[in-house]
């Protein structure tokens, strides 16, 4: 029985890949689960899998050629097999999708990455690492505890025999396409949503009409830093490792503000908002040709340092295209931050579903008046774009102000 | 609480219901006057005498069914096999005469009576001394099984199963009559038709009974110090009626199972235990469930294949790591 | 030897008794007739073993038993149950599987049972209930009763293991029970020339030191004597007895079977029909100027009323609920 190879879709929103490598050649024998080529897709550096064993008996795309999700690329066989009729067949679609999505991907998704162009809620078509052509293998628990907490299976790779899905694949694991119907957190705090009232139905309609589909409004506010800037070099002082970045203080009280502003922390889904308990913030990083957005899971529980592993970490597989899908999407707010740049003041596009998105500028020493003198003292500006559907502009400048006075006084990070 | 053997505790329990009910009598080979083939009745002609105490010839098939005739007209008779590997020549009267007479009778006739002995392997007996036949009795309706694992258990059984008022099949063991343990004082008995689980844990269930519970026992000490893998080991105790509820509330706790039964595999007693989580517990199984049980041969004599044909804690150990997917 | 019996001349005195005997017979006879005929018109199904041409033997051994006795038989049983005193619209409720059968349609032909008449079934296994009944007799012992309990099986069953042991037990024992083989020659297709190295079932009873009598089982008063005789040995001394009862089947093993031509002939058959025992009992009364034509003519009607009364009884008796699979399974 033949074995089709197709270009799958390894990334939620993935159309295309580059086939970057090929580990197996025409001739070698081939298990089940053994790796046949690298796939480079919109987001990173991906594994094809084969599906079934025998040997490979025809390679039908070269190294760099480009080829759309769901055409086939090769033929696994047994040695003597007639595989005529298979390579004469046109490609089948990718459409039966395990537990993913029931539809197809809609009109083109540009990609949660692409910034700063405003871009249309995502519909994401379900991948699946684990599903099989079509199938996903998955304990019944597994099955039952991913239907309860809103987890689409065809992402969650698969620990157990044959690439089963078991308890422990989804111990932590939290959501993972974008599609806000379909995805839930499973993190400790996890969410509620709240149906529209009239006054926000009014808004929303009333806004997006003149606005776009995203009605977004900006806030700047200007930050003194000297206290920030003293606490960090207080911090790495101690001479422990890793040495924390002023970004890694500002992701800290970024999580924090959001958790006394929880109004900010949320999504729009249409009929209602869902306002998350726990905090997860996607860190903008630049990557050759573009733009990701990593998440740090549970930022409200995490401290500086481990928010500053995390961060090098997820920055720097992300520019060596090595992110899971589940490590890009699922943010409840996102941070962007261009100082580094010699950007002093920006405004960022919200990513959809989110409500918020804050800017940060550099950190800059300007002069200043302090009780009638002239003083230089590091500020920085910040930004935050607001989905008018989800914040009005005091609520949004409430959060503004706790974020300044957390970082103009560190301590109040914890009062 | 007094310890005591396995054999002696059984003796106790029929002592206490020969007192209390003058219709119960015990039959069978060398009951009386050998003082018991495996001593289970040692005492009780000299207490109670011959006309309760009756030693009979080599006769299974006979005075298995003299038993169920005196059943009929309202005795409680207790039969004897020396061994259940010998009862197979009195499976008729067990089966088409205790069995269905109440049935077969529109409810005229009930037949209080047990049939008890020794069941399963000891040590090299070979292939026609060493049969667990449990599963072949829980198959037939009209029939009680009961199996229990340690001295405390067998007392409160066997009077529980003499006090039934249908025919139970009790099944004890001769690696089984010399263990010890507790057994309380005064009187008590343990209703049929309920497991006891005998440890506690939370990441697995072992479900056994008979021999199988000191190997599973042993099997979860291991888990534990090594592995860090706690275990419920729910002993069945009574095989027909089988205890559903306790097994199903364990393996909705763990997620996962592994059986362990001296018995065959085929049709055995746990594929029973399997079929019912598969059907009430599917959304809570994280593995397929697992059963370790006797090799599906005939018991050979050589003390190394024998000791490979039984159930053993290594064996359980690695199903464990099977259903909990640890390499 | 076989013995006839031993009452030359009836006596006056005991004329009700003979025309209950004779009354018997016919009920049986007519009952079986009966039922013969409903299992051809599909109304009894599965199996059928009628006690044609052997009324003799369950009428006269029943007749020397106490109400307070045990009588455990086989699946030929029909005519037990009756004379035991079982209704015959509960018996052919039974054999037409409704509930107002005594068995609630549950047991069928071969599983009559009336526990409060002492009629313990009705059992399917050939030989299976010879060691209950020999448990009936140790339990009988165990009380220190005087009643008897009585085993009627077919002559095949005797060459069963279960035979074996109970007639060891019942010796060794002492217990009182009264095995009576119900010779009729054939076991099923299998003549017993064919199945047994000692023809005379009686003798196997030295085997096990145990009084024994071959009787002649068409003749209702020498089947009544000896048994009142094992009767009297059981009561009174706690001793087993073998009965052998030469006797006749005229239909087949069962309804399934065929009446002759397999295994038997045409002439053998009607040679034994000359001996029939209602015919027999009938014509010594009549001779005897102890039963009228009239009076048997009358006694036929009234059975033939009784027996067509428990066929209407059976028919429009309804069937168990369906809940009923499920009931008598445990006692609680």
């Amino acid at each position: 029985m033949a074995t089709k190879v197709v270009m799958e879709a390894l990334s939620p929103t993935m159309e295309e890949g580059r086939l970057v490598k090929w580990l197996k050649q025409e001739g070698d024998a081939v298990q089940d689960g053994d790796v046949l080529a690298e796939v480079e897709t919109d987001k990173a550096v991906m594994e094809l899998p084969a599906r079934g064993e025998g040997v490979l008996r025809k390679v039908l795309v070269p190294v760099g050629a480009t080829v759309a999700v769901g055409k086939l690329v090769a033929v696994i066989a047994a040695a003597g097999e007639d595989i005529s009729s298979v390579l004469a067949e046109p490609g089948p679609a990718t459409s039966e999708r395990g537990a993913g999505s029931g539809e197809r991907a809609a009109p083109p998704v540009p990609s949660r990455s692409a910034a700063p162009a405003p871009s249309a809620p995502s519909v994401p078509t379900a991948t699946a690492p684990a599903a099989a052509a079509g199938r996903v293998k998955a304990s019944p628990l597994a099955k039952r505890i991913a239907r309860e907490r809103g987890v689409d299976l065809a992402v969650i790779r698969g620990s157990g025999p044959g690439g089963r899905i078991i308890k422990r694949d989804l111990e932590g694991a939290a959501v993972v396409s974008a599609l806000p119907a379909r995805s839930a957190l499973s993190a400790p705090g996890g969410f509620e949503d709240v149906p529209l009232t009239q006054i926000r139905k009014t808004i929303a309609r009333r806004l997006s009409e003149s606005l776009g589909p995203v009605p977004h409004f900006f806030l700047t506010v200007e930050i003194d830093m000297e206290r920030a800037w003293e606490a960090r070099e207080a911090l790495n002082a101690l001479g422990e490792e890793p040495r924390i970045t002023l970004n890694d203080i500002i992701v800290k009280v970024v999580a924090q503000a959001l958790m006394q502003h929880p109004e900010c922390n949320a999504w729009w889904q249409g009929d209602s908002i869902r306002y998350f308990r726990d905090v997860h913030l996607g860190m903008a990083v630049a990557v050759d040709q573009g733009l990701i957005t990593p998440v740090i899971r549970n930022v409200n529980f995490k401290g500086l340092r481990q928010i500053g592993v995390e961060t090098r970490d997820l920055s720097e597989r992300a520019r060596q295209r090595k992110l899971k899908p589940e490590e890009y999407t699922g943010s409840t707010f996102s941070i962007s931050n261009l100082g580094m740049l010699g950007i002093d003041q920006f405004t960022a596009v919200i990513n959809p579903p989110e409500a918020g998105i804050l800017a940060v500028g550099a950190v800059t020493q300007v002069p200043v008046a302090e009780d009638g003198a002239v003083a230089v003292r590091r500020r920085m500006r910040a930004t935050m774009s607001c989905d008018h559907r989800v914040i009005d502009g005091a609520t949004g400048a409430k959060f503004l102000q706790t974020v300044k006075r957390m970082l103009e006084n560190p301590l109040a990070m914890v009062w | 609480m007094p310890i005591l053997t396995y054999r002696d505790a059984l003796n106790q329990a029929l002592r206490e219901e020969m007192e209390r009910d003058p219709s119960v009598f015990l039959m069978g080979e060398e009951v009386g006057v050998y003082q018991g083939a495996y001593k289970v009745s040692r005492g009780l002609l000299e207490h109670f005498g011959e006309r309760r105490v009756v030693d009979t010839p080599i006769a299974e098939l006979g005075f298995a069914g003299i038993g169920v005739g005196a059943a009929m007209v309202g005795l409680r008779p207790v039969i004897e096999f020396m061994t259940w590997n010998f009862a197979l020549l009195a499976i008729d009267e067990v089966i088409n005469s205790a069995a269905k007479m109440l049935y077969m009778s529109g409810g005229q006739l009930p037949i209080p009576i047990v049939f008890r002995g020794p069941g399963g392997a000891a040590l090299q007996l070979g292939a026609q001394h060493s049969q667990a036949f449990e599963a072949f009795y829980a198959n037939i309706p009209g029939l009680k099984v009961v199996a229990p694992a340690t001295p405390q258990d067998a007392k409160g059984l066997l009077k529980s199963s003499i006090r039934d008022n249908n025919p139970v099949v009790f099944l004890e063991g001769e690696m089984l009559y010399n263990t010890k343990g507790e057994v309380p004082e005064g009187e008590y008995t343990i209703p049929l038709g309920k497991a006891d689980l005998k440890r506690e844990g939370s990441d697995v269930t072992l479900i056994c009974h008979s021999k199988t519970v000191a190997v599973a026992l042993k099997a979860a000490e291991t888990l534990d110090q090594e592995l860090k893998v706690s275990a419920d080991v729910l002993d069945l105790r009574t095989i027909r009626p089988m205890d559903v509820d306790a097994i199903l509330a364990s393996v909705r706790k763990t997620n996962r199972c592994v059986v362990v039964e001296e018995g065959w595999p085929f049709c055995g007693v746990g594929a029973q235990v399997v079929h019912e989580i598969q059907h009430a517990a599917f959304d809570d199984l994280d593995a397929p469930v697992e059963r370790v049980t006797g090799a599906d041969v005939p018991m050979p004599y050589n003390k190394h294949l024998e000791r490979a044909a039984k159930p053993s804690p290594e064996l359980v150990i690695e199903a464990v790591k099977r259903v909990a997917y640890l390499g | 030897m076989v013995q006839p019996a031993t009452t030359t001349r009836l006596d006056p005195e005991r004329l009700d008794f003979y025309h209950t005997l004779l009354r018997q017979m016919l009920l049986v006879r007519r009952f079986e007739e009966k039922a013969g005929e409903a299992y051809a018109q599909g109304k009894i199904g599965g199996f059928c073993h009628l006690y044609i041409g052997q009324e003799a033997v369950a009428v006269g051994t029943l007749a020397a038993l106490r109400e307070d006795d045990y009588v455990f038989t086989s699946y030929r049983e029909h005519a037990h149950a009756l004379v035991r005193g079982m209704s015959a619209r509960a018996c052919m409720a039974e054999l037409f599987g409704k509930v107002t059968g005594c068995s609630r349609g549950k047991g069928g032909s071969m599983h009559l049972f009336e526990a409060k008449l002492g009629f313990l079934g009705g059992h399917g296994i050939v030989g299976s209930h010879i060691p209950l009944a020999a448990g009936a007799g140790f339990a009988i012992k165990y009380r220190g009763t005087d009643q008897v309990s009585l085993c009627s099986f077919g002559e095949a069953a005797a060459n069963i293991g279960a035979f074996h042991e109970s007639l060891n037990m019942a010796a060794l024992w002492t217990l009182p029970v009264i095995f009576l083989c119900e010779n009729n020659r054939y076991g099923m297709g299998t003549a017993l020339e064919r199945a047994s190295a000692v023809y005379h079932i009686a003798d196997r009873a030295c085997a096990h030191e145990m009084d024994s009598e071959t009787v002649d089982g068409m003749d209702v008063l020498a089947m009544y004597e000896a048994t009142a005789r094992a009767v009297e040995r059981a009561r009174t001394g706690k001793l087993p007895t073998l009965i052998e009862a030469r006797t006749y089947r005229y239909m087949g093993h069962s309804m399934a079977d065929p009446i002759h031509g397999h295994y038997r002939t045409k002439e053998e058959l009607e040679e034994q029909k000359k001996k029939d025992p209602i015919a027999g009992l009938r014509h010594r009364l009549r001779d005897d100027g102890m039963l009228s034509d009239a009076t048997f003519e009358a006694m036929d009607k009234q059975v033939h009323e009784e027996v067509a009364d428990a066929l209407a009884f059976a028919e429009q008796s309804p069937d168990p609920d369906p809940a009923e699979l499920y009931t008598d399974v445990y006692r609680d």
